[in-house]
Parts: structure tokens; C-alpha cells; sequence
């Protein structure tokens, strides 16, 4: 529970800190890291609108696309391992309903019947279609051999055996994983999260036509999607810190190493983003398809090597 | 006793059934043929519970067949393929009653009770000959059912003849199989081919022709070629029950053959299944995103779904080769538990294809959408339908998809080179076939049903009558509970599993509302992630209310407001990076024609785009099969010259060599 509201709470500061990062690396002032919970705010207000001629699909998006990332905020062990909801989600389902949130707003682009809506879904479902393989094979590297899929087995086998987590499985799982976040969340050099041209874009294309409290709804599910897989990533491959009681001094310190493990990364990502362009979109087949590499690799060596 | 009761009502009412539907004037006839149909189903579903509940039953009669007796024997296993079945059967007899005042002949109405009721006995036969009549029964009765429409369309005719070529090889290499098999252990009975000991040549010979056999009629490739062109031509429900029935009954016979009579056998034989199911996962979900047909779609969707359950077969096999039981039943146990989810979701897309078909005459995704204002209920249920066929949550192919990649997970601790290199490679295929299967199913939805009409008959399309609507809702509600409570189906499978010898090991699935895995660590909740999903978005939706109301407008139109249908992405279009991205294997066939202006060479009056993507192993396989074959028919049609002496010369000789043979093998 606390854990779900500090996500939630979080989210949004995590998208405002990753713009101030980039703005002062750019040597622009900044709207400062409280701006995407202002928006949120105001979006909120203001009357949804739908296009002529959609459906149900295209109002109902927002809400699934939220559900399938609240859900994965209260089960999956980002401040403590010792969770009651561990056993409903392992590995796998999380990733299937990140999978499920995306195939939710490619409908809506669909349903809009516009050339924008159906581009953006086309080219998201390809992304998500390619990088599947990628987190599956990571994540078969990873539980292997824990024997487990359970993420807070996962996450408390390498707070036990640290040596574990530099193994060359772990770190390659590592880097395949890091290329299927960044193309999951649509960041750079898969997609460029704040423009609105017509050649580059992917999610933006897709919400397009949404308006006022829908696309707040929509902007604040990618905001928490970006925390859940920073998040993931953190726990998975720096698991230090995370509780694995539920005593209040563990959940304290679980909480303060979460928040800061994902501001470094998110940190990380923008300072990264500054220095990259976006790889035109049948180059990141491409950069998918090394990712998928690793991961073989990654399973390769998390037999021969262990 | 139940059972056999139950499997003598399948007799009676598909017969008078048929009967009554052959005699019965237009109208009432397609009411008694689908009753028929649905009441047969039922009995095949009693049977089959009470045989999944732990009942067992077997029955002879001695004169029925020639040469022979009709022998049947049912064990759970069998039991598991009744219930499926005959629950397919009953959603699809339902379901006939409204669909076939659209298309149908007297022949192909009553024959579709006889179709089920042999599909139903298929998995209850116990002895060579009464397994092989059947089959060829399922066989020619579904032959008939494919040319129902062959008025209609000449392209039934050819599917027709694919069908019936590809069905009746995949018998000649199944009789070979059981016929050799039979010989060896001197008795045809299933029983004596279960204690028979053969050598391990001849066993491995029985399994590979019963697996070209088994695996032709389960749509594996490269011997699926029947599968997308059949599927489309016949009538919806018909294309349901092969789709989501007949191909299992391919999976019946590897796991009955395979695993309970020649009861396992070495590692490769399984090694193969595996590579094949594998290969026809990726291969069919290839084919399926590409396709523009629907009903094509569906039908290769199907290959990927065999593939899929195949390849759980072989990983089982092959660790009960290895002698490890609690992944080979967990794997056997995903099979079935898919094979099961997949008869669900499929029957419930193919009726809703047909509905869709039924109302617009269309099958060409590129011409349908907006459908979901103009046949709200048909849009809602394939919805369900196909939500579980990209196996995300809370549908029901997710937990089976869930399952497989469990099982193929586990076996890294302790296993050897063949073992660590198969499954990470399998992991690799579920995933890239989930994933492009996500994208298929986006397709079939999103430019199917979603968006705007881009055709006049899309436009003018009504919702289907009700004994169709009741029958995809029906479909729909057993999707749903399997989705919900696969592990109660737990203690079912187990009984089923112990039929076979190499495999059993108690209950692989366990747990109430969270499913756990016996012998491995592993849990998921379907049915709490559901309520969870529910949960939150029923908090975000009464958020969300307060304030001002929703407001329908135009939609932006880069500043002009003229937006036509043509511009809308269509299938083709939503495919087209995925075409690109898998080039090299589909090899799409692009042609543009650009027509000049007449008085300038640099005007361009139009621009005609056409993409067609074949089936390429099929294009590349089979000429030169169908050429080896003309081939041998004319040197053959040689010994063919009118003269008698001639005919005598070569009775003569024939009768010298069986002569020379039996002289030499006694």
C-alpha cells in the first residue's frame, strides 16, 4: 500500500526531473521538476473529447491502460520483498500486462480512424512484438537459476549472493533488459517522448486525439509505466536496499533507496538522451534484435558458466 | 455405465440427425441438423466427464467391422478429447441454426452431426481397425463439409482438393504406422500394442510415420498447406469445429501413440516434435500477421497454436526421456490445458468471423471496421476471443502460454548440452510467437471491427441472430471461466496424465485462487490480477466522472476536415514494419503501376499498389512433389497399353513375386 501511493505520488516528479536534467544540460532554465503534476492537474479539469465515429475502445483505454499499471505498482517488489500480493504476479504476468496496457492504447489509436492513430499503434505493437522475445529470455536467465519466476525471490537472491548479481549471465541480462526499458517506455533512441512530428513519432501518435482528463490519465500511466520499469530494472540488478521485512526501519530504508535508485537511473537516462538522436524506426528492429543477442547470450552463459 | 450410454445416445441422435435432416424440408431441416449437433456434442461431453472423473469403460462388438472387431476402451485421456469435443460441438450446432440460411446444402447439413459424432468416437477407439475407420470417417465427412459452398465460390473446389489430398496422405502414413505397429506385436488390440516389445528400430519407425500423420492433421509445417485454405472456405462453424476440434485430434494421436503405446520413447523423437512445433509456432504467426483474409488468419493462427502445443509435447517428452516426471507432466499438462483454451477461443473467433462474414459477405480486413457500432455484441465477444488468443491477462490462453514457459524454465538445473540449448531456444520461439501473436490479434481487432466502415457492405452491416449471438456468448462465458479457475481443472489432468506411463507424476497444478506448481516454485493469480484490474479501473473511471461531460468532435485532420475512410490504416498498412522487419522469410511480392499522364511522362495520373505475401514453404516444397508425382504417373501409365497380353504378363509376374516373398519370409 505505501508502496503504491509512493509510486503514484512519485511517478510524475520522476518524468519532471528527467526534464529538468535535460534542460540544464541544454542550457535551458526548466520548468522545474514539480511541472507534469501541474499539467496533471490542470488536464484534470478540463472536458475529455472524443473523435467522431469511435467507441467504447477508444474511452476506456485511459482506464485499462492505468489498471494494468496500478496493478503491476502494488505487486511487484519495489520496496519490500515480503508481500502479501507476491505470489498473484510473477515475471512473466508483470511483463504480460505492461504488454496488455500497450495493446489497450494501440486499440484506442485504431478506433480513432485516423492515419496518425493507426501509424502510432502499428509502429508501438511492432516494438512491443520484437522486444517480447528479449525480456522473456532475460527473464529465463535471470530465474533459471534461482528456480523461480517470482520476482521477490528473484530480488532477494541477489541482495543474499551479490556475487550473483555481477555474474556475466546477470550483467548481460542486464544490458539486454536496459535496451527493451528504454524501447518499452519509448524514450531516445526509440522514441522521442516530446516531439509531435508526424516522421518520428510512435506513442505520441497514438494518443493524439485525446483530451483533458483522458490524456492526463494516459500521460500519467506513462509517467508510472517509466517508474515501473526504471524501477524493475533497479530492483532486478541492484537489488541493495529493498526490505524484506515489514518492520518500519526496513520499509523506511526500502523506500528512500527505491526513490533514489530510480532518480539516479532516470537521471542517468535523460543525461543519456542529450547526446542521442533517434534511430530511424527500421533501425530499432535492429537495435531490438542486439538486445536479443544478449539475452541469448545471457542464457548461454547462466548455463555454461554456473 | 454412464459412459457408454452416453457414447450410444452420440450414435442415435447424430444418426437420426442425419436422417432427419436429409428428408426435412429447408427450413426445419437446419433446426434439427444443428440440435442434433448440439445434443450429440452433449453426450460426448457426459461421456467425457464422467471419464475425466475417474469412470471407465470399454466395450466390444464382434461383427461389426470386417476382418475385425469394433473395439472401444475410454481412459481420461480420451475423456479430456470428448469433453473438448463435444463442447465445441455443441456452441457450433447452436450456432448452425441461424448461420445456414445463409449457405449450406441439404448434404453438408446432414452431415455435420455424423462429422462430431466421429470426432467424438475417434479418441474412444481401441483397437487398430476401429481407430483407423473412424478417422477415415472424420475424414470424409469433413471433406464434404469443405465443398458445402462449392457453388458458391470456385475457390472451394480447389481447397477441397488440398484438403482431401493432404488428409488422405496424412492417413496413408498413419495406417502404415499403426498397420506396421499392429504386425509387430501380433495383435491390433490397443492393450496388446501397449505390452508389445518391438525393437527400437521399428518403434522409432512407427513413431516417425504416425508423427507425419498426427502432425499433418494438427497443421504442423510444412504440412499445414491444407489448414488456410480450408478453413476459409467452409462454413464458419464448420471451420470451428476443424479449427478447434478436428486439429487436436492430430494431438491425440502423438500423445496416445506416442506416449501411452509405444510409451515414450528415445530423446530425439521428441527433439523432433519439439523442432517442428517450434517451426510451425513462428511460421504460422508469421503467416497470420501478414494475412488480410480474416478466416485465413484465424486458420494459421491455428497453426501457431498446434506449434505451440506441440512444442510443449516434445519439451515433455523429452524430459520424460531424462526420466524427469514433474516437468514432463507440467509440460503434457500445458499442453492439454492449451489444447483446451484454444478450442475455446478459437470456436468463439471463428463464429464471430462467421457472423461477420454472414452480415457483410466480406472476410478482407482491409475492407471491414466500424463495426463495432453496427454489430455491438459480435465486436465484444470476438474481443474476448481474441484477447485470450494473444494470450495477454485475463485471458485464458495466457495461463497455458504461462504454464509452457514455466515448464521449459525449469529443466536448466542439471541438464546437459541438447537440453540447455533447446529450451532457452524454445523460450525464444513462445516469446517471439506471443509477441507477434499480440500484433495479430490487434490487426484482427483494431481494423476489423474498430475505426470506420471502409466499405459499403462494412457500412450496412447488422448484428447476427440470436441462436448465433447466444452461441459466441456461450463460447465466450467458457473462455472466461477457464481464464478464471484453470487450477481447478488441476486434479483432471492428473488423471489424465496417469495414462500415460512415462509421464505420470501426481497433480502438476495446485492451489485455489492462486495457481501453484507442484514440485517447482512458481504461482500466479489470474483471477486476482483481474480484480485487481477491475478494482482500479473502477477507482479511475468514478475519479475520473466528476466534471465536465465527454464531448464527441471532429477528429484533426492536419487542417482539413475531409477525412476519408481510405486514409485509415489498413491491415496490410498496421503489417507493413513487422513485413519489413521479417523480410526474408515472407518475401512479400510488391507491384506498382504508374500510369503516366498521356501528354507528359512527368505527370503521374495514378499509382496502383498491390503487396501479396505468399505461403513461401509451399511455393517451394510442393511443385516439385506434385511434378515428381506426374512424373511417376506417366512412366507408370506406360504399363497401360490396351493390350491383354500385357495385363496377363503383369498378373503373372505379380503373382510370382508375392509367391517369391511369402516363400522367403516363412
Amino acid at each position: 500500500m505505501i508502496q503504491l501511493v509512493l509510486l503514484i505520488v512519485l511517478a510524475p516528479y520522476l518524468v519532471g526531473l528527467m526534464r529538468q536534467v535535460r534542460a540544464s544540460m541544454e542550457g535551458r532554465a526548466g520548468a522545474g521538476i514539480g511541472q507534469p503534476w501541474r499539467d496533471l492537474r490542470k488536464l484534470f479539469r478540463k472536458e475529455p473529447i472524443s473523435p467522431e465515429g469511435s467507441s467504447w475502445v477508444f474511452t476506456a483505454a485511459p482506464a485499462v491502460l492505468v489498471a494494468t499499471t496500478v496493478v503491476i505498482a502494488a505487486v511487484a517488489p519495489f520496496v519490500a520483498t515480503a508481500s502479501p500480493l507476491d505470489g498473484v504476479a510473477d515475471l512473466f504476468a508483470v511483463v504480460a500486462l505492461l504488454l496488455l496496457g500497450t495493446v489497450a492504447l494501440a486499440l484506442a489509436g485504431l478506433d480513432t480512424g485516423t492515419a496518425f492513430g493507426g501509424m502510432g499503434a502499428s509502429r508501438e505493437i511492432t516494438i512491443a512484438a520484437l522486444a517480447e522475445p528479449t525480456i522473456l529470455l532475460a527473464g529465463f536467465a535471470l530465474s533459471a537459476r534461482i528456480g523461480s519466476t517470482n520476482l521477490a525471490a528473484i530480488v532477494e537472491r541477489g541482495q543474499q549472493a551479490p556475487g550473483d548479481v555481477l555474474s556475466p549471465a546477470s550483467l548481460l541480462a542486464a544490458v539486454a533488459l536496459a535496451v527493451v526499458v528504454i524501447a518499452e517506455a519509448g524514450r531516445l533512441p526509440v522514441d522521442n517522448p516530446s516531439t509531435h512530428l508526424e516522421l518520428t513519432m510512435i506513442h505520441e501518435a497514438m494518443v493524439l486525439e485525446y483530451a483533458g482528463r483522458d490524456l492526463a490519465l494516459v500521460e500519467f500511466a506513462s509517467a508510472l509505466r517509466l517508474t515501473l520499469l526504471l524501477g524493475l530494472w533497479a530492483n532486478l540488478f541492484l537489488p541493495w536496499g529493498v526490505a524484506t521485512s515489514a518492520s518500519p526501519v526496513a520499509l523506511l530504508i526500502g523506500v528512500a533507496a527505491f526513490v533514489v535508485k530510480v532518480a539516479v537511473l532516470g537521471a542517468a537516462l535523460a543525461a543519456g538522451e542529450v547526446f542521442m538522436a533517434k534511430l530511424r524506426l527500421f533501425r530499432v528492429p535492429e537495435l531490438l534484435a542486439g538486445s536479443f543477442l544478449f539475452g541469448v547470450l545471457a542464457v548461454s552463459s547462466s548455463f555454461f558458466l554456473a | 455405465m454412464t459412459i457408454g450410454w452416453a457414447l450410444l445416445g452420440v450414435l442415435v441422435v447424430a444418426g437420426l440427425g442425419a436422417l432427419g435432416a436429409a428428408v426435412a424440408s429447408p427450413r426445419p431441416r437446419r433446426v434439427v441438423a444443428g440440435v442434433a449437433t448440439s445434443v450429440a456434442g452433449a453426450f460426448g461431453v457426459v461421456a467425457g466427464a464422467a471419464a475425466v472423473s475417474g469412470e471407465t469403460y470399454s466395450a466390444r462388438i464382434q461383427q461389426l467391422l470386417p476382418l475385425s472387431e469394433a473395439s472401444i476402451g475410454v481412459d481420461a485421456l480420451s475423456g479430456v478429447f470428448c469433453v473438448l469435443v463435444g463442447g465445441v460441438a455443441i456452441v457450433a450446432g447452436l450456432y448452425s441454426i441461424g448461420y445456414s440460411d445463409h449457405a449450406g446444402s441439404r448434404t453438408a447439413q446432414a452431415l455435420l452431426p455424423l462429422f462430431v459424432a466421429s470426432m467424438i468416437l475417434v479418441p474412444v477407439a481401441a483397437n487398430v481397425t476401429t481407430f483407423l475407420v473412424l478417422w477415415e470417417l472424420m475424414a470424409l465427412t469433413s471433406l464434404a463439409l469443405v465443398l458445402a459452398e462449392h457453388r458458391l465460390r470456385p475457390a472451394v473446389r480447389e481447397a477441397g482438393v488440398w484438403y482431401g489430398a493432404m488428409t488422405h496422405a496424412g492417413l496413408v502414413a498413419i495406417l502404415l504406422g499403426l498397420v506396421l505397429f499392429a504386425s509387430k506385436a501380433g495383435s491390433e488390440s490397443f492393450d496388446a500394442l501397449r505390452a508389445a516389445q518391438l525393437s527400437g528400430t521399428s518403434r522409432s519407425i512407427v513413431f516417425v510415420l504416425i508423427f507425419i500423420g498426427f502432425g499433418s492433421k494438427a497443421g504442423l509445417m510444412p504440412l499445414h498447406v491444407w489448414l488456410p485454405r480450408a478453413h476459409p472456405e467452409a462454413p464458419s462453424h464448420v471451420s470451428a469445429l476443424m479449427s478447434a476440434a478436428m486439429v487436436k485430434l492430430g494431438l491425440y494421436g502423438i500423445l496416445r501413440v506416442g506416449l501411452d503405446l509405444l510409451g515414450g520413447g528415445p530423446r530425439w523423437w521428441w527433439l523432433l516434435v519439439l523442432t517442428f512445433g517450434a517451426l510451425s509456432a513462428v511460421y504460422g504467426v508469421l503467416q497470420a500477421i501478414v494475412a488480410t483474409d480474416l478466416k485465413r488468419l484465424l486458420g494459421y493462427s491455428t497453426t501457431e497454436n498446434l506449434g505451440l502445443i506441440l512444442l510443449a509435447v516434445g519439451a515433455g517428452g523429452m524430459f520424460a526421456a531424462d526420466g524427469n516426471r514433474t516437468l514432463a507432466s507440467l509440460l503434457i499438462a500445458a499442453a492439454l490445458l492449451h489444447a483446451v483454451n484454444h478450442a475455446g477461443f478459437k470456436t468463439l473467433l471463428f463464429l464471430g468471423a462467421g457472423s461477420v462474414l454472414r452480415s457483410t459477405g466480406l472476410r478482407n480486413l482491409d475492407s471491414l471496421g466500424g463495426l463495432v457500432s453496427r454489430m455491438p455484441v459480435t465486436t465484444a465477444l470476438f474481443g474476448v476471443g481474441a484477447l485470450a488468443a494473444a494470450a495477454l491477462p485475463p485471458g485464458n490462453g495466457f495461463v497455458s502460454e504461462w504454464l509452457l514457459v514455466q515448464g521449459l524454465i525449469h529443466g536448466l538445473p542439471g541438464a546437459d548440452a541438447v537440453v540447455a540449448v533447446a529450451m532457452p531456444l524454445a523460450v525464444g520461439v513462445v516469446a517471439l510467437t506471443a509477441g507477434l501473436g499480440v500484433a495479430t490479434f490487434v490487426k484482427a481487432f483494431g481494423v476489423g471491427f474498430l475505426a470506420r466502415p471502409r466499405s459499403e457492405s462494412a457500412a450496412a452491416a447488422k448484428e447476427s441472430p440470436m441462436s448465433m449471438r447466444g452461441a459466441m456468448l456461450l463460447a465466450a462465458v467458457v473462455c472466461t471461466g477457464l481464464a478464471m479457475a484453470p487450477a481447478s481443472l488441476g486434479p483432471t489432468l492428473a488423471r489424465a496424465l496417469q495414462v500415460l506411463p512415462s509421464v505420470r507424476d501426481g497433480s502438476p497444478l495446485r492451489g485455489g485462487v492462486t495457481l501453484r506448481l507442484a514440485g517447482i516454485q512458481g504461482s500466479m493469480s489470474p483471477l486476482l490480477i483481474l480484480a485487481g484490474l477491475l478494482a482500479a479501473a473502477l477507482v479511475v473511471v468514478a475519479l475520473v466522472r466528476r466534471g465536465l461531460p465527454r464531448r464527441t468532435s471532429l477528429v484533426w485532420g492536419c487542417g482539413g476536415t475531409r477525412l476519408d475512410p481510405r486514409m485509415e490504416y489498413t491491415a496490410t498498412s498496421f503489417a507493413e514494419p513487422l513485413t519489413r522487419v521479417f523480410d526474408d522469410v515472407l518475401r512479400p511480392e510488391y507491384d506498382v503501376d504508374v500510369t503516366h499522364h498521356a501528354e507528359s511522362e512527368y505527370l503521374i495520373e495514378s499509382v496502383k499498389y498491390r503487396q501479396r505475401v505468399d505461403d513461401r514453404l509451399e511455393a517451394s516444397l510442393y511443385p516439385p512433389v506434385f511434378a515428381a508425382g506426374n512424373k511417376f504417373g506417366s512412366v507408370l501409365s506406360r504399363l497401360q497399353n490396351g493390350s491383354v497380353h500385357r495385363y496377363l504378363a503383369l498378373g503373372l509376374a505379380g503373382l510370382i513375386t508375392v509367391l517369391v516373398v511369402v516363400g522367403l519370409t516363412t
